[in-house]
């Protein structure tokens, strides 16, 4: 509580001397000007400067202050940093007041400074994609020292039920300890990915081809804005269709003919996550086919060749690596969908072919070792961000390749808008 | 001549047919996606729209000396069993807050038990012959009925089902939403500004672009991961509150803000800048002044739809603790909460049959946020779009 009264009183402080800082700055520019010097900017500018002088240096040492805090462990008390950085400010009102004269362009310094604050706002996602690298490797590293990655990535048993005991100090060798090798976990997700991509590409593709080349514009203005509906509704959402109505449902009809299914089976998310994923594929996809020079089909006409023959033999060779890229970034989507897998897949890793069985995946995991009352530096949790990481490599691939991909595309046709 | 006009002209209407099936597949591919979307609304609503009735009973509550202490005894045995628990459980509050209750008899609709309204709403219950029958002849004398259930928008979470309502996560929502704006709004635009108006084209800027492209495409739950080993581990920002929901979801949103700006950016002419850079104004004014006024619709539209987004992402918050059980409303940015697609995923593990209609209610009420955000969106592009 108190570090936020504290907190409240820098920041009207500061707000005081800011405002203080312009009505002086522009007073004296205005005085300047009266005396009838010319200066090289407007009195605002000047007023405007001398509040940057004020408030920047100040913000930028609490922040940094608060940074180096953090890091090494709260040495500096929050009263002295506060109180630092408003000494700072009071100083940067005197200097910036100091620098209001006729030859000094206010104008230009404030537009540097705006400058290095878009490009520091642009650092951000910068930060963001380091942020992720930094977390996960970090802590799968911490990972690896207790269990070796090449028994993780090889490994056929996903049972970290004891790692409790692990932590304990009470796991009595592999047999008694938990066990982490990932393989049914990536067979499920492939499994389930291979689902959906089973449903998404062609549904996907030939939307994407219906409204490119033979929808009237009145079947296409209503068609689009649908699959961006599609595309909007939440995954919890696919999840508990995919749980409630969708798994039931293929129960219901295997038994009918004769088989045996489980409600976690891999076939009601895996369906319901390739629906999702039509309209990315299709969207995509139409934009490509789009892109396709019309010199391409006219020629192709010209030579005789119908309507379907030139979409087959032209068109869509043509787009192909546009189409792929689509695909595989459908198919990072998929790999990566925690919330359908939560809800209507499996929790329990089991390594097989039948899509009518339970199985798990990455994801689903990784949420499991995220919501159990464990501790943080405990073997499960810190496989979350192990099976983080491969995660991250593989979709990383995925959307490195669709981009490479989708630029060829775009060289071979010069096409801008892609 | 091997083959005769009429071979040709047989041929030709084989590859005419062709075309014309591939015309008829294509377009069955889009109706299935239609039907698709036709089925799961109708499934949805089906499941959902009785959540928004509630089963009320009327009753006679005695205030006696004895219900001061013990609920249960204000009404009557044969009732007690019928009644939501939570009525019986505020009597004896009620009559400290008002002593004036004790020794009057009010007549009162009060909540039905999960159970009897699972009964009157065609569901399958475990209630024996003798209260079913009691149920139908309470029906019969008008002393219950279902009626709106407001309480749905005006209750947080609960355990009992007939008391489950969706404010408390309608208010995380909003509360995460507003952190998640504050922060991706600003920086998003910045950056691209900074990419469109002002950034060399060196390999730096290349590597942010490249860069930004691939963050969009990032699975969410990895965002997750970084808000708790970030945020969460290193900040010490408290778990399950919205500050870290909204700053992790902030993270997410920022691409589609930035690529959305910048295609708004880029749609405004050159010629307005070559206008404003002619009458002497600096690079910083151009854009201030002229280019973001111009481009603002379209990056008022592309922020809906990231906010959008943002509003329907669950995984995320999983892994920072949103998904909490948060029966009062939060009040403070730093204290649990939840949101609505938490709410949603809550509620569909519960193992109640009730809360099957709670869930496909919840969704319904989401899916109407967020359909009015994206109308909103459309229609903006609409009145604002301008053609060069």
């Amino acid at each position: 509580m108190q570090t936020n009264q504290l907190f409240l009183i820098f920041c009207s402080v500061l707000l005081l001397l800011g405002l203080a800082a312009f009505f002086v700055g522009r007073s004296k520019a205005t005085r300047v000007r009266a005396s009838g010097t010319s200066m090289h900017a407007q009195p605002d500018q000047y007023a405007w400067f001398a509040v940057v002088a004020t408030a920047g240096p100040a913000i930028l040492v609490s922040a940094l202050g608060a940074f180096v805090m953090l890091l090494i462990g709260s040495e500096i008390p929050t009263f002295s940093l506060l109180l630092a950085s408003l000494a700072v400010a009071v100083v940067g009102l005197a200097l910036g007041i100091k620098f209001i004269r006729s030859n000094f362009h206010a104008r230009r310094a404030i537009e540097t400074v705006i400058l290095w604050v878009l490009a520091g706002a642009a650092t951000i996602s910068i930060l963001t994609t380091l942020g992720i690298l930094i977390s996960i490797v970090g802590e799968a590293l911490n990972f690896f020292q207790m269990y070796s990655f090449w028994e993780f990535i090889t490994g056929t048993t996903w049972a970290p039920g004891n790692s409790f005991l692990m932590a304990a100090g009470r796991g009595e060798g592999a047999s008694g300890g938990a066990e982490f090798g990932s393989v049914p976990l990536f067979a499920g997700t492939f499994m389930i990915t291979a689902i959906a991509m089973c449903v998404a590409v062609p549904v996907g593709l030939l939307s994407a081809i219906y409204m490119a080349e033979f929808a009237p514009s009145r079947v296409r203005s209503f068609a689009k804005p649908m699959l961006e509906i599609l595309a909007g509704i939440p995954t919890v959402v696919y999840g508990f269709f995919a749980a409630i109505t969708v798994a039931p449902f293929i129960v219901q009809v295997t038994g009918a003919i004769g088989l045996d299914a489980s409600f976690n089976n891999a076939l009601a998310p895996g369906i319901v996550m390739g629906i999702m994923i039509i309209p990315f594929i299709s969207s995509l996809s139409d934009d490509v086919i789009n892109a396709v020079p019309d010199s391409m089909r006219q020629g192709s006409l010209a030579l005789g060749m119908t309507k379907g023959e030139t979409i087959r033999d032209v068109v869509v060779p043509a787009a192909l690596p546009g189409i792929i890229s689509a695909s595989l970034l459908g198919m990072s989507r998929a790999l990566g969908e925690t919330m359908i897998v939560v809800m209507a897949a499996g929790m329990r890793p089991n390594l097989t072919i039948n899509p009518l069985e339970e199985m798990t995946t990455v994801t689903v995991r990784i949420v499991a070792a995220m919501t159990g009352d464990l501790e943080f530096d405990s073997a499960e949790t810190l496989s979350a961000f192990a099976l983080g990481l491969v995660l991250f490599v593989v979709t990383l691939v995925l959307n490195l390749v669709s981009v490479i991909m989708i630029r060829r595309f775009r060289d071979k046709y010069r096409v801008n808008n892609l | 001549m091997s083959d005769s006009y009429d071979q040709i002209s047989q041929q030709l209407k084989g590859r005419h047919r062709k075309s014309t099936r591939l015309k008829y597949i294509s377009m069955s591919a889009l109706a299935l996606a239609a039907a698709f979307l036709l089925i799961f609304f109708a499934d949805m609503l089906s499941k959902g729209l009785p959540a928004f009735q509630q089963a009320m009973i009327n009753i006679e509550i005695n205030y006696t000396e004895d219900a001061s202490t013990n609920g249960r005894a204000a009404v009557d045995r044969d009732f007690s069993t019928l009644i939501s628990r939570s009525v019986v459980r505020v009597i004896p509050l009620q009559m400290r807050n008002d002593p004036s209750l004790l020794g009057t008899t009010q007549n009162r609709w009060v909540l039905a038990d999960g159970s009897v309204d699972q009964y009157l709403k065609g569901n399958r219950v475990r209630l024996d012959d003798e209260e079913m029958a009691r149920i139908d002849r309470l029906v019969e004398e008008g002393k219950v009925e279902m009626q709106f259930n407001s309480g749905f928008f005006s209750r947080g979470d609960s355990k009992m089902p007939e008391l489950a309502g969706i404010l408390s996560a309608v208010v995380g929502t909003v509360m995460t939403m507003i952190v998640t704006l504050a922060i991706a709004f600003p920086i998003g635009v910045m950056t691209a500004v900074y990419l469109e108006e002002f950034a060399p084209d060196n390999r730096l800027t290349q590597l942010v672009e490249i860069n930004i492209n691939n963050l969009a495409a990032i699975p969410s739950i990895l965002f997750g991961l970084l808000g708790l080993a970030i945020f969460i581990n290193f900040f010490g920002v408290p778990r399950s509150s919205p500050l870290v929901g909204g700053m992790t979801l902030a993270l997410m949103t920022l691409p589609v803000i930035i690529i959305s700006t910048r295609t708004a950016l880029r749609s405004v002419p050159e010629s307005i800048r070559h206008a404003a850079f002619g009458v002497g104004c600096s690079r910083w004014q151009v854009v201030k002044d002229h280019v973001l006024p111009l481009a603002m619709p379209g990056i008022m539209t592309g922020s809906i739809i990231g906010l959008a987004q943002a509003m329907g992402e669950t995984a995320p918050l999983i892994i920072v603790g949103m998904v909490a059980f948060i029966p009062d409303v939060t009040a403070s940015f730093t204290e649990a909460a939840t949101v609505m697609p938490a709410q949603v995923f809550t509620w569909a593990g519960e193992p109640d049959r009730a809360f099957v209609e709670k869930t496909a209610g919840g969704i319904i009420v989401l899916l109407a946020v967020l359909i009015s955000l994206n109308a909103a969106a459309v229609l903006l592009r609409k009145k604002f779009e301008r053609r060069w």
